[in-house]
């Protein structure tokens, strides 16, 4: 039953196949029994679950007509839900009820999902590793001995193990795609201002955006379409009309020019995702597509750039975590300084202090030149390469990252690694462009993904190349070996 | 040596919106602690700011008042520091690029010059919310219902050289965001508060002395008492140092952000330079930028209303009023409004003008309140001062008519006089009743009329006079009854 992808669960509750409480109940029973293994939810919402399921069932019964009405999903712990615990995997907000739900989340109930619950992640989304969490880390399905990827590493392992058929993520610098790459997903992060950042606890607010977790790019399509769209509590967010993003799926690849950039296979590359990589290039040159090498210059200050301007926002949106309104407060405070010093201290976790110090240091007096505003010219040059590299190519391909899932502590001592692991899809961020990541390949048994960056709202683009890879090959059909023989039940 | 004192202001206006800047949350004052602050104003996560046009249209209106550049693009910044009545962390308001550019006011002084004041610019930004530190045993208490109310700060050159100007300037921008409507002026509750910044140099030196910014002075009167103090204390410093060149001089004051108690008159330093904060600004990316046009401008511009130096043009001429009154009238648009309605009503500009100016101003001065929270309407007041051009009333009379119709708004002026038993006594053969009367009962002042010489005798005629309007409770028609008197007294002799 879990083998379904979320397209083949709202065909099976449309034909009545079985009820949205069986589905429901069945992922619900995945989770308490498989989920202490790769502990990819912080919060599980079972018995909220099974009364939207069962209002579901009611409404299918009645014919409603809710696109994805009855369908589980989990949603990552940085949405706001109503009543339900939005922690940002940080002790600072292991108390934290919100009052409102982020738009994303209203959408989704809007279309008749059911939540399963709220997954693991890196600290506040700063993480590609899923090992920042203040409730554990996330374990890699296809190897529990790496790591799923962050900072959407809780979303990712659930939908890898099939505890949920999709989840909501969201991608910063690399959030949803690498983690993607590494649980042999299809991620996608759209345009910024494509999706609304309500309700959404901001990491950083000039890069961050919604998109999400699924096992094809059909699935993708379905959970765009209601995920998109204006909202106007959020004024980052673009008014422009959502096309249907399921209409052209199946267009032909005819004529389509993908972009190679040579920045993108670089000497960090391991050479067997490299070649997964090519070959997955070739599939698509055989639907008819053609490649194209191009060169986008700045590609080697996108980290840099990326790790003066993310931090420096961060700086200031986890400012308002001060212990006095809500979220972790230190005991017995002796004065106002004594408060704000301890309840940060002790609320967040090293990688989350490590950037607001960054964050602090790059704005500060005597230095916000040479840092922020230089970071801002060098994410201007960035998105200058992209707007060229575009008029001479529809999409832009490459790795997802430079190689397969690493193991729990390799880059733990070293930042600066980790920091690399977004090296490919850090510069998306700073553009604003649209990415997807899908499976094209395995390397040492764990999966690797293939990266396609479009231009700006060319999401139903991304998603029509994506499905029709994905027609042609099986990558993304290959499932853990624990999920596949059931050995897990 | 003789010093020049140099004052610059950081004005803050908090703008008359029915919501907050950045969130739907109401901006009346005075409700219960947090009532009015809801999930963006309190900083919970994951909330945005959407900017409230109706603050960017004020703050338009006001650049415009005062003929300032409107910059077309606009950037909300974060200002970063710690305090518990921030919720954000971070203040959003606009650094490098306000709305509002370069303009200039000019303001009146009591000898009658006039001078220019200067606008740097003025920017938009949003209010903290209020600590209280009184009733909770040792801890604070936050109220955040004024977190988010919509600002402008309006930032002049250093161009007063005085408090008197100071207060000029302050009234003058007071009275522009008034008769704009941008901004209720209730100085008590905090809708106007003033940073002053204050230097002294040498007179002649074209260099600035170092330069001390009192803070958050909520009245015209504080705000003086704060300019004249702060002045005298950095002269003191600066001769008891026995500072003789400019650099000695600069050097003497500490740069430094002080506080101006005017319950208590006291003054102190609240942290100097070197202590600080680095706001750490950057543009707020949860913000697009703010892009306007010329059109957007255009419609803003056609809708301005009277603004106080031209109502005070049109009061001169429309009403005949002296320079002195129509600037005072003029000033406050809710007191130039009150007043041509009293005028229309009264048909007396002169009379109206002084009443307003005496006997009103006078009620609400004592009261503590404003003119758009009286009861008393115009066309009572304007009917008031009709029935003492028509003679009905005498001004002594109308002015304890004024005082039963201030406590009994719902009555009509012509009741009251008819209830205090009619207006002035003019009937002659009444009158001549009256005097008759008091003659009778006043043999020993009558007989000193009489023996008195005649260059004494006017003045002895006040008793008489006093004793007839006793009589007639004030009413008598004091003209006719100096003639009668006159004549009668004369008879006797």
């Amino acid at each position: 039953m879990h083998k379904q992808t979320l397209t083949d669960i709202v065909a099976g509750l449309r034909s009545k196949a079985f009820s949205s409480e069986e589905i429901t109940r069945h992922y619900l029973d995945r989770i308490a029994k498989l989920d202490d293994t790769y502990n990819s939810f912080i919060t599980v919402t079972a018995e909220q679950a099974l009364n939207q399921a069962r209002m579901a069932d009611e409404q299918l019964a009645n014919g409603e007509q809710a696109p994805l009405c009855g369908v589980p999903i989990a949603h990552k712990d940085i949405f706001c839900t109503t009543g339900v615990r939005t922690s940002c995997a940080s002790r600072m907000l292991d108390n934290f009820i919100a009052p409102y739900d982020a738009t994303v989340v209203e959408n989704f109930n809007a279309a008749g999902t059911v939540m399963l619950g709220k997954t693991n992640m890196d600290e506040f989304a700063m993480g590609s590793s899923n090992e920042t969490s203040w409730y554990g880390p996330v374990k890699n399905p296809w190897n529990t001995g790496c790591v799923p990827g962050g900072s959407s590493g809780g979303s990712a392992a659930a939908v890898a193990a099939r505890l949920a058929p999709g989840a909501t993520a969201t991608d910063t610098g690399g959030s949803i795609r690498q983690p993607a790459s590494l649980c042999g997903l299809t991620g996608l992060k759209p345009t910024y201002g494509r999706v609304s950042r309500f309700g959404m606890i901001a990491f950083a607010s000039s890069l961050d955006q919604g998109g999400t977790l699924t096992q094809t790019a059909e699935d993708s399509a379905l959970m765009l379409q209601v995920m998109a769209g204006f909202d106007p509590k959020d004024s980052t967010c673009v008014d422009k009309a959502v096309p249907d993003y399921c209409a052209t799926l199946n267009d032909s690849l005819e004529g389509l020019t993908i972009g190679i950039p040579r920045e993108y296979f670089s000497e960090g590359l391991n050479p067997d995702a490299e070649t997964a990589v090519r070959n997955a290039l070739a599939e698509l040159e055989k639907l008819g597509a053609t490649l194209k090498e191009i060169t986008l210059p700045h590609t080697g200050l996108a980290v840099p750039a990326y790790y003066v301007i993310a931090p420096a926002e961060c700086s200031a949106n986890l400012s308002r975590f001060d212990g006095v309104r809500f979220g972790h407060r230190c005991e017995e405070p002796k004065d106002l300084e004594d408060m704000y010093k301890r309840s940060r201290a002790e609320g967040f976790g090293d990688e989350v202090k490590r950037r607001i110090l960054v964050g602090t240091y790059c704005l500060s007096a005597g230095f916000y030149d040479a840092y922020y505003r230089k970071a801002q010219q060098v994410r201007q040059l960035i998105k200058q390469d992209f707007v060229e590299a575009f008029s001479e190519v529809d999409v832009i391909m490459g790795p997802t990252t430079t190689a397969p899932a690493f193991e729990f502590g390799a880059k733990g001592d070293d930042p600066v690694a980790m920091y690399l692991e977004d090296i490919y899809t850090i510069s998306t961020n700073l553009a604003g462009l649209p990415g997807l990541s899908a499976p094209c390949g395995f390397v040492d048994n764990k999966p690797v993904g293939l990266q396609m960056i479009g231009n700006y709202f060319a999401e139903a683009k991304l998603l029509n190349i994506a499905h029709r890879f994905q027609q042609a090959t099986d990558w993304h059909q290959q499932l853990p070996a624990v999920v596949a023989n059931g050995t897990e039940g | 040596m003789k010093w020049e004192t140099v004052i610059g202001l950081e004005v803050h206006v908090q703008l008359a919106t029915q919501s907050k800047i950045f969130s739907g949350a109401s901006t009346a004052f005075g409700a219960e602690p947090n009532t009015q602050a809801c999930a963006i104003d309190l900083g919970l996560p994951g909330v945005l700011p959407v900017l409230n046009e109706e603050a960017l249209r004020y703050a338009i209106m006001f650049g415009l008042a005062i003929n300032a550049d409107i910059n077309k693009r606009s950037v909300f910044d974060r200002k970063n520091y710690f305090y518990p009545d921030l919720p954000k962390g971070y203040q959003t308001t606009q650094m490098d690029h306000p709305i509002v550019g370069a303009g200039e006011v000019e303001i009146q002084l009591a000898d009658g010059n006039k001078r220019t004041v200067r606008i740097h610019h003025a920017h938009l930004e949003e209010d903290a919310g209020k600590s209280l530190h009184e009733d909770f045993h040792n801890m604070s208490g936050i109220d955040l219902n004024r977190a988010g109310t919509p600002l402008i700060e309006i930032v002049s050159e250093p161009d007063m050289r005085n408090a008197e100007e100071a207060v000029a300037y302050a009234r003058k921008l007071h009275s522009i965001v008034t008769s704009l409507g941008i901004c209720d002026g209730e100085m008590s509750q905090g809708s106007m508060r003033f940073d002053v910044n204050i230097s002294v140099r040498p007179q002649g030196e074209r260099e600035f002395g170092t330069r001390t910014e009192t803070k958050n002075l909520n009245s015209f009167k504080f705000m003086e008492e704060a300019i004249e103090k702060e002045v005298a204390r950095q002269i003191e410093v600066i001769e008891a140092c026995g500072a003789d060149t400019m650099e000695k001089i600069q050097k003497a004051i500490t740069q430094e952000t002080r506080l101006y108690n005017g319950e208590t008159g006291e003054a102190k330093s609240m942290r100097s330079k070197e202590e600080a904060n680095d706001y750490r600004y950057f543009p707020c990316p949860d913000l697009l930028p703010v892009e306007i046009d010329d059109a957007y401008i255009d419609v803003l511009r056609d809708k301005l209303p009277e603004l106080p130096d031209a109502r005070e043009a049109r009061f001169i001429e429309q009403y005949q009023l002296s320079a002195y009154d129509a600037s005072i009238l003029a000033d406050e648009a809710d007191m130039a409004s009150f007043f041509e309605a009293v005028c229309s009503s009264s048909g007396d500009a002169k009379l109206s003008a002084n009443w307003c100016m005496g006997e009103l101003s006078a009620r609400l001065n004592a009261e503590e309140i404003s003119i758009r929270d009286i009861a008393l309407s115009a066309e009572q007041l304007g009917t008031l001062i009709a029935r003492i051009t028509d003679g009905t009333i005498s001004s002594k009379m109308a002015k304890d008519i004024f005082d039963t119709l201030w406590k009994s708004p719902d009555k009509t002026v012509d009741a009251i006089i008819e209830d205090q038993g009619g207006g002035v006594i003019a009937d002659s053969s009444e009158l001549e009743g009256m005097i008759d009367e008091v003659i009778a009962n006043s043999d020993k002042q009558v007989e000193n009329y009489r023996k008195a010489t005649e260059d004494k005798r006017p003045k002895m005629l006040g008793y008489f006079v006093g004793q007839v309007m006793k009589l007639s409770q004030g009413k008598a028609e004091p003209k006719q009854v100096n003639e009668i008197l006159l004549k009668k007294l004369n008879d006797l002799l």
